[in-house]
């Protein structure tokens, strides 16, 4: 579907990288002396510089949003669905960037880096950093690209929470903030289930307190079982049933303990994958960034309070069967931006997918998104 | 436009903030922003409907409204909307007090299920199908049909204050029987 020959794909793109010599003062204390950001664009930024949409990604994802990589074909970018000539956000009318935040793998400064103090990687010694440093780091990103205001902000999950963000660090830089998939801040059993999955990664024996790379050794064995914890609840009880039902791997009960049942074989799959490639550093300080957004904390609770500083109109999306971040908990920033009588549209989809349906291509949801970026004056 | 929405978008004062519920396409939203700069949000369940919102460029919230307006907060409308929907609402009575808790003022049209024709059919032996009330009993969405008397019943219950009224056929005022000669009816009420 996605070869090169399709129209409807942004084709062959090349990630590239923007080195930044002024410290990052973080939201923790730390200051990080320098830094890169990987990121990606597709299509052209018009004269007058008003068709810049950012597109921030979630917990796994990276800055290669959409098209493919002409070494690696089958690399295709995580919401290559979504974005492209002729998709719902169109590459032929709109400049999009994507940004790999800070902390990342996959080539913007981490912990994996080199810390230009010690001439090793930082491992252990990265900072934690937050979804306000994310926006920090973007925001200098943008100014280097001559992007004064972005026609948007999207994003699903935490990208959703970079995005609602946005509108709240630089209220003049955003003209509409597309929030997908989202929560205006954990609960105690989101947190819950961050925990397991950072406990599994630090009681690794081959964690080493986080300094693992020179040790040439990766926690898999917790990087894997986090991977399993979270696939679990990206995805609805509903959609797992029908994807998998009690399908047993050996058509008979085993008696045993390899894989009986599909979710298993599943799961142990999805965490072998992700073992491989992903960082054990990162993925701890992703899951903080996500249990520490809360832009209401420092309004004693008041979420309305907090969003009283937003300027840009709101598309707010979420989907019946996440139940990671359910409609409630769209409603409630819904709720918060009607208080301060804000431009805002609130979708809820009733697609299966579970927390995973932002990625997915619901008609519904993806014909919404085409006119709403439609209604977008350039 | 239809004959109840031109008279609510008459009675919805310039710069005023609309809540519509159950706003369909969100034409009427789109007419009052464009005519009397009168901001405002539609509530719409459909999702075909929401979709045409979202191309007609007005703000939409795709909820319930049987669970409410809780994401309003008290006061914050001038005008509360309920055109056509009424008829469809399971809590009525319920509704009704939301609108008045979240607006200034509440503008309510349904199809009139006292006109004669309704009666008639009725009194043959048939569920009325007319212009207004264009479903077979099988298939209609509507769940609490009432006419001109019941709802002025359901609002001295409510202690809910009629400000206008206006009853209407084939788009043309009627003010001799309404309840008998009346089609649709369009009420602009207030609290006490």
């Amino acid at each position: 579907m996605n070869a090169p020959h399709d129209p409807s794909s942004v084709g062959a793109v090349k990630a590239q990288k923007s080195s930044f010599d002024a410290p990052l003062r973080l939201k923790g204390g730390a200051e990080l002396p320098s830094y890169d950001i990987a990121y990606e664009t597709y299509g052209e930024l018009n004269a007058t510089k008003s068709n810049a949409v950012l597109v921030c990604h979630a917990l796994n994802a990276s800055h290669h949003v959409a098209g493919f990589y002409e070494e690696d074909k089958s690399n295709i970018g995580w919401w290559d669905n979504l974005v492209g000539p002729g998709k719902p956000l169109d590459t032929q009318r709109f400049f999009v960037v994507g940004s790999n935040y800070i902390g990342s793998c996959f080539g913007s400064t981490g912990p994996a880096s080199i810390n230009p103090a010690t001439g090793k990687p930082w491992g252990a010694d990265f900072p934690v950093v937050t979804v306000e440093d994310w926006v920090e780091a973007q925001a200098r990103l943008a100014d280097r690209l001559g992007i004064e205001r972005f026609a948007a902000v999207i994003g699903g999950s935490l990208g959703a929470m970079q995005a609602l963000q946005w509108s709240l660090s630089y209220p003049e830089r955003v003209r509409h903030s597309i929030v997908i998939a989202a929560a205006p801040r954990l609960t105690p059993q989101n947190i819950a289930f961050n925990e397991v999955a950072r406990q599994a990664i630090m009681t690794d024996p081959d964690f080493h307190g986080g300094h693992y790379y020179d040790k040439g050794v990766v926690p898999t064995r917790g990087l894997r079982i986090a991977r399993m914890i979270g696939h679990i609840t990206y995805l609805s009880g509903e959609a797992m049933a029908e994807k998998f039902g009690r399908l047993l791997r050996r058509g008979v009960p085993g008696f045993d303990f390899d894989i009986d049942f599909e979710i298993e074989s599943y799961l142990r799959y999805q965490g072998d994958k992700f073992s491989t490639y992903f960082d054990a550093n990162t993925y701890l300080r992703i899951t903080k960034a996500l249990d520490y957004f809360d832009p209401a904390a420092d309004f004693g609770g008041n979420l309305a309070a907090a969003l009283a500083r937003a300027k840009a109109a709101f598309m707010v999306v979420s989907f019946k069967s996440d139940w990671r971040f359910p409609p409630p908990r769209s409603r409630e920033l819904v709720h918060a931006l009607l208080d301060n009588r804000r431009i805002v549209s609130y979708l809820e989809i009733d697609a299966p997918g579970g927390h995973d349906a932002f990625l997915l291509e619901d008609p519904r949801y993806h014909k919404a998104l085409a006119a709403y970026f439609a209604n977008i004056e350039l | 436009m239809r004959a109840d929405l031109d008279v609510i978008a008459h009675w919805v004062a310039p710069q005023a903030r609309v809540l519509d519920l159950g706003c369909g396409d969100g034409r009427l939203l789109r007419h009052l922003w464009q005519e009397r700069q009168a901001p405002g949000y539609g509530v719409e369940i459909d999702d075909a409907a929401v979709l045409e919102c979202v191309e007609n460029d007005v703000n939409v919230l795709q909820v319930d409204l049987e669970s409410g307006l809780s994401l309003f907060a008290d006061g914050s409308f001038d005008s509360v909307i309920l055109s056509e929907t009424l008829q469809t609402i399971h809590r009525t009575e319920f509704l009704m007090r939301e609108m008045l808790r979240v607006g200034r003022e509440v503008i309510v049209s349904f199809p009139n299920f006292g006109h004669w024709s309704a009666r008639l059919q009725v009194a043959f032996g048939r569920m009325p199908v007319s212009e207004t009330l264009p479903y077979e009993w099988y298939e209609t969405p509507n769940v609490h049909h009432c006419t001109v008397a019941d709802f002025e019943d359901l609002c001295r219950r409510l202690t809910v204050r009629i400000r206008e009224r206006l009853v209407l056929h084939a788009g043309k005022p009627v003010t001799f029987l309404p309840n008998l000669l009346g089609s649709l009816a369009v009420y602009r009420c207030t609290a006490g």
